[in-house]
């Protein structure tokens, strides 16, 4: 067993050479100095270069796009459209058309699983998805297989939270006409190896579309989509910096052609007779209605803000604080913590405390202004498989520093004084 | 260790009054050693509650017979909260009239929600009144009430 100490002091030094704090670029921690927040799994805080962005965009150019009649929407449509390249240009997606801006991840994952899987999955096809799903990359596959009648998969788990490759590997086979796995667990943190993955799946079942859930990946650890393989590839924009409403999903140019529209309005037309339609070229066909422009803007700040960062530092700076909490935590009595080393781990920590239940945890917490979840992350499935009804969850992020893992385990060790059990 | 927030580094933040007006030595008590809990074999009545957004569920089995709960107990996992609330609910359910029951969870609900309320009324569950709060825990405390209430007829 590695003393925890070593790792304490391992981590310590990681962060003092990574970076200074950022708070001062995010107003609402700049607002609220005594707030530790480690929930930016769920959403992350929001730095000022977004804010004004989209301030920006709306004192400025704000306009329906894509009605080039005058001047100020010729404007608006310009800053959609850099928007996308600067987004395109970070997930490294070569062709810009081919980032579909949605929602968010879970609009994303639907559309995928509506437009492609209605049409292409059949009876007696398979859907493989892992035990490790946010509901948003389960749910959407569970109630396509039901739909069309095929097999729906769940691959397992190793005990310690990464998914089982051999077992992934038996599962596939030439029925098999979906694969779909998380870039980085939300519950656990666990970074998938999607390399190995796409590896396995290409050469076991090379019918299948592979579908990576990219929620907590885009904004933690450099995506490279061109590079990565997979087929579809979706994330949201305010886990990563941006504003809420807004995201993408990225995939290959021949699967997007060839797919049916997800919604129909405006914009994803180009000739609507009374009869028959066609539709625009992408991304246009995927784009349905009066786009987002203001939080596609955002979002682009926000990626060129973590770009000024650089993303191997961003997880960097994660992993060494993820590395001093781990064993900070690990070290208390009654502590249990669920997933994988945390080297092989985004700004994540999961965990329990023994005779305290999460949410009182989190109450606990939260008195002394550190904001963490608990619950089941909207992952009951991987829940079950861990034998515990919730988990309590800490994540960081660029802004995160030590005093937060300071006031996350004094606070442990105050719950676990209220409750008597250490 | 240099962080660019100012902390009181030394001390600890002192233990939250508020923290402990929530965590009643009778609710730490009935959650360590939860009354009445396990299936209720006959029961007449029934019902399940959960919540989504955090997992917690409760199941409440009930005999009723004329107007009178006979036996009650409950099954399920959750909170302190919850657990010492459907711990206490069916240890006070025992024995009652359903019109009694209906209106002691009434009272809870207003006490919860900070409105008059005659404390007799309440008896062991004004151990509740510093849920108050903590909106997000209110359902907490409520979900047993309300499963019991569903199993007699609301």
């Amino acid at each position: 067993m590695t003393p925890p100490l070593v790792a304490v002091a391992r981590a310590l030094t990681a962060i003092s050479h990574n970076t200074a704090s950022r708070r001062a670029d995010f107003p609402l921690l700049v607002g609220s100095p005594d707030l530790h927040y480690l929930d930016s799994a769920a959403t992350s805080q929001k730095p000022s270069a977004v804010l004004d962005a989209m301030r920006d965009y709306y004192e400025r150019d704000n306009a329906n796009p894509h009605r080039g009649a005058y001047a100020l929407s010729v404007r608006a449509t310009d800053r959609y459209h850099d928007a996308r390249r600067t987004i395109a240009r970070f997930v490294g997606i070569a062709d810009a058309d081919c980032l579909i801006l949605t929602r968010g991840t879970t609009e994303s994952l639907n559309l995928v699983a509506t437009a492609w899987g209605r049409a292409n999955v059949r009876a007696g096809d398979e859907i493989v998805v892992t035990a490790m799903e946010h509901h948003a990359n389960f749910v959407p596959w569970q109630q396509l297989a039901r739909a069309n009648g095929a097999a729906f998969r769940i691959a397992p788990l190793t005990d310690d939270g990464r998914i089982a490759l051999g077992a992934l590997g038996t599962m596939l086979n030439a029925r098999t006409r979906v694969v779909a796995f998380p870039h980085v667990s939300n519950a656990l943190g666990t970074v998938n190896p999607v390399g190995e993955i796409v590896r396995l799946v290409r050469e076991r079942a090379p019918g299948a579309l592979i579908v990576c859930d990219g929620a907590q990946g885009a904004p933690h650890l450099p995506v490279g989509f061109d590079a990565l393989g997979v087929d579809f590839y979706a994330f949201s924009g305010h886990k990563m910096c941006g504003p809420m409403g807004i995201g993408a999903l990225l995939g290959k140019r021949a699967l997007l052609d060839a797919m049916p529209p997800y919604q129909m309005g405006g914009d994803m037309i180009d000739v609507v007779g009374d009869e028959e339609t066609t539709w625009n070229t992408l991304p246009h066909k995927f784009e349905a209605g009066t786009p987002n422009v203001a939080d596609a803007v955002g979002l682009a700040a926000a990626v060129e803000y973590l770009d000024g960062i650089g993303m191997e530092r961003v997880l960097g700076h994660e992993r060494a604080l993820t590395a001093l909490a781990d064993a900070r935590l690990r070290a208390m009595p009654g502590v249990t913590i669920h997933g994988p080393r945390p080297a092989d781990r985004s700004g994540v920590v999961s965990f329990t405390v023994e005779g305290i239940h999460p949410h009182d945890l989190a109450t606990i917490l939260d008195e002394r202004g550190v904001c963490i979840r608990a619950g089941h992350h909207c992952a009951q499935p991987l829940m079950r498989r861990l034998d515990v009804a919730a988990t309590a969850r800490a994540s960081f992020y660029v802004y995160s520093d030590e005093s937060d893992v300071d006031a996350l385990v004094d606070g442990v060790r105050e719950a676990q004084r209220v409750f008597g059990t250490a | 260790m240099s962080t660019a927030r100012e902390r009181d580094d030394a001390a600890p933040a002192a233990p939250s009054a508020s923290v402990e007006a929530l965590y009643q030595d009778t609710i730490l008590e009935h959650y360590r050693k939860p009354r009445n809990k396990g299936a209720l074999p006959g029961a007449t009545a029934s019902a399940h509650r959960s919540n989504p957004t955090c997992g917690d569920e409760v199941t409440v089995e009930t005999i009723v017979d004329g107007g009178v709960i006979r036996e009650v107990r409950f099954t399920g996992q959750g909170c302190s909260i919850a657990q010492a609330s459907a711990s206490m609910m069916t240890d006070m359910a025992r024995g009652a009239s359903v019109g009694a029951v209906r209106r002691t969870g009434a009272a809870l609900e207003r006490m919860l929600r900070r409105e008059p309320v005659t404390r007799d009324a309440l008896g062991v569950l004004v151990a509740f009144e510093g849920v108050a709060r903590y909106p997000a825990r209110i359902s907490c405390v409520l979900m047993p009430w309300q499963a019991l209430g569903e199993a007699l007829g609301e």
